[in-house]
């Protein structure tokens, strides 16, 4: 119980519950739903990247093909097999993590920019086979019908439904990536990052060690994945394994500090934050990605530590408030 | 008793043989020095007793168990630790962090909590102790040579390879570390050490094995190889090479 009371754990999930509960008090509740939504999400997402990238070092660039192969086999089973949202959920965190288990094998040998490069094949390789799978809908891909969500007691209560799932989910992945960090695998994986020859010569069994993080870092893709597309009411090959929305998971987590539990989650928000505002100013509104490319360039000039890993290295005291 | 048995290893490189054909046998608590010209072999010799290469033939033979070819996380699991000459800290984590991982990945395979006491253990041992909580990255090289000595400690090893620990080092660094050598051994750990540093190997050594071209030439005390002619000529050249050339003039 020790361990849950620590600033480091308490700071990102006191941020997300203050976030979560934003909508109850604003008049506007079913805008800043959706505005919540997103910035949760990406919090979630970015801080399940950062246990590949940022604990282990493996720059997964294609990670979001786990967020699109969870999405459609959850997906796949609410509408073809009538299963429950929640079952369907965890089935798509399941299929992306045996997949991750899988390509983890051939892949986690590579390392550096080859790895970075094997995991956009991967992702242009699974968009072209989902593209070619008839019971998946072809390119066209799959849509729910509006009366699916009767059975969750109508759009207004389902919509609810996922965005307080969404919220215990990104609660969930924050104590994993938190439990990770401070426990002996996450040393490991440090270990790996730092120097994966040493690692291994000290004794770190390094092909395993890699294969757990990879994996744990896609299941909650994988989750989130049904969970977006469910609300969405359809899937489609082009929203599912896009390319840019992973490389937006990259910039959260190079500004908000990658190897860090709160760096992803702050990184998540502020870019969100940055990003809604960019795209409803009328100059900007075309350019969003330019501001991202550009953010992503000056970050890794200048604070390449992120916002948390700057802090931390300013004095002793904040590296035992941020982790 | 038996430590180490090395039968016959050979390693090459495509065309290029690095070790040819070693056989030598390390007993328990003794300090075995490792010698030879550069590149005669030593440092492939300690990559493939640890797993880091598979030798091309022959044997490694760890406490009665053969070794050959073991990926080097196994060779850590079952009491082998080693330093490297080019160090290779973990550079954003701290010293005690570095330490830990040998502690927690070695011979013990400890939990969090023993492994930082071990860790702790380890850096007042080398004299690391006030910088425990240092970024690795930040130590100078005599600094960061202590750091992989304290790592290679934690992991509580049964045998400890050590890589030109005292290269890059001054004088009195030197003095420094020869003590903590003496020191791991009087703690029953068996040690086998590279080193240029001739008064030093020559000090700490009970025994010494010379390679030259990847190929054993000599073997016997420090007294023994010092003496050897195929030693001397290994380090300093024929000896006799200006007489015989003089002689042939002549004739």
């Amino acid at each position: 119980m020790k361990r849950l009371f620590k600033p480091g754990l308490l700071i990102p999930v006191v941020l997300i519950i203050i976030l979560a509960i934003w909508p109850l008090l604003s008049g506007n509740s079913a805008s800043s739903r959706e505005a919540m939504f997103t910035l949760i999400m990406s919090m979630a997402l970015a801080s399940s990247l950062n246990i590949i990238l940022g604990y282990t070092g493996y720059v997964s660039f294609g990670h979001i093909v786990f967020f699109g192969i969870g999405g459609y086999a959850g997906f796949w089973a609410i509408t073809e097999l009538g299963w429950h949202i929640l079952p369907a959920a965890l089935l798509g965190g399941l299929v992306a993590a045996i997949i991750a288990w899988l390509l983890g094998l051939a892949v986690l040998r590579l390392r550096g920019a080859y790895f970075a490069l094997a995991t956009i094949g991967i992702l242009e390789a699974m968009k072209a086979l989902v593209i070619n799978l008839d019971f998946l809908g072809g390119p066209v891909g799959l849509e729910m019908h509006f009366s699916e969500y009767k059975r969750y007691g109508g759009p207004m209560q389902s919509l609810w439904m996922v965005y307080w799932s969404m919220v215990a989910l990104a609660i969930l992945v924050v104590l994993v990536s938190y439990f990770v960090k401070t426990s002996k695998f996450g040393l490991g994986l440090m270990a790996i990052r730092e120097d994966e020859d040493a690692a291994e010569v000290m004794g770190v069994i390094t092909p395993r060690a890699k294969t757990w993080a990879y994996v744990l870092s896609a299941v909650f893709p994988g989750i989130i994945g049904v969970l977006f597309f469910f609300k969405n009411g359809n899937i489609e090959p082009g929203d599912a394994f896009r390319l840019h929305f992973s490389i937006e998971w990259i910039v959260m987590i190079m500004l908000g500090g990658a190897g860090t539990v709160l760096g992803p989650v702050l990184g998540g928000g502020l870019y969100q934050w940055l990003r809604k505002t960019l795209l409803t100013s009328p100059f900007f509104k075309d350019y969003q990605l330019v501001v991202a490319g550009v953010l992503l360039l000056l970050i890794v000039l200048f604070v390449p530590t992120g916002i948390i890993g700057w802090l931390r290295a300013r004095s002793h005291k904040l590296r035992r408030i941020f982790e | 008793m038996k430590i180490l048995e090395l039968k016959n290893v050979t390693k090459r490189f495509g065309g290029l043989t690095a070790v040819n054909d070693v056989t030598f046998d390390l007993e328990e608590g003794e300090i075995l020095g490792l010698i030879g010209p550069n590149g005669a072999g030593k440092t492939t010799l300690f990559n493939c007793i640890n797993g880091v290469y598979k030798p091309t033939e022959g044997k490694v033979i760890f406490k009665g168990q053969d070794i050959t070819g073991l990926p080097t996380y196994k060779s850590a699991h079952i009491g082998l630790s080693r330093t490297h000459q080019i160090v290779r800290p973990l550079n954003e984590l701290t010293v005690l962090e570095n330490a830990m991982v040998g502690a927690c990945y070695g011979r013990e395979n400890m939990n969090l909590g023993d492994a930082r006491k071990t860790a702790r253990e380890m850096l007042e041992f080398v004299g690391m102790a006030e910088k425990a909580e240092a970024l690795a990255g930040t130590l100078n090289v005599a600094q960061k040579k202590r750091l992989e000595m304290a790592r290679a400690l934690s992991a509580r090893p049964y045998l400890l390879l050590l890589d030109e620990v005292l290269a890059g080092l001054n004088t009195a660094e030197v003095t420094h570390m020869l003590d903590t050598i003496r020191k791991i051994r009087e703690q029953g750990v068996t040690i086998i050490m590279i080193e240029h540093i001739m008064h030093a190997v020559m000090s700490l050594s009970d025994r010494l094995i010379v390679l030259n071209y990847g190929s054993l030439i000599a073997e016997g005390t420090p007294e023994e190889v010092s003496q050897n002619p195929e030693v001397i000529e290994a380090y300093l050249g024929d000896p006799d090479l200006a007489a015989r050339l003089l002689e042939e003039e002549k004739a």
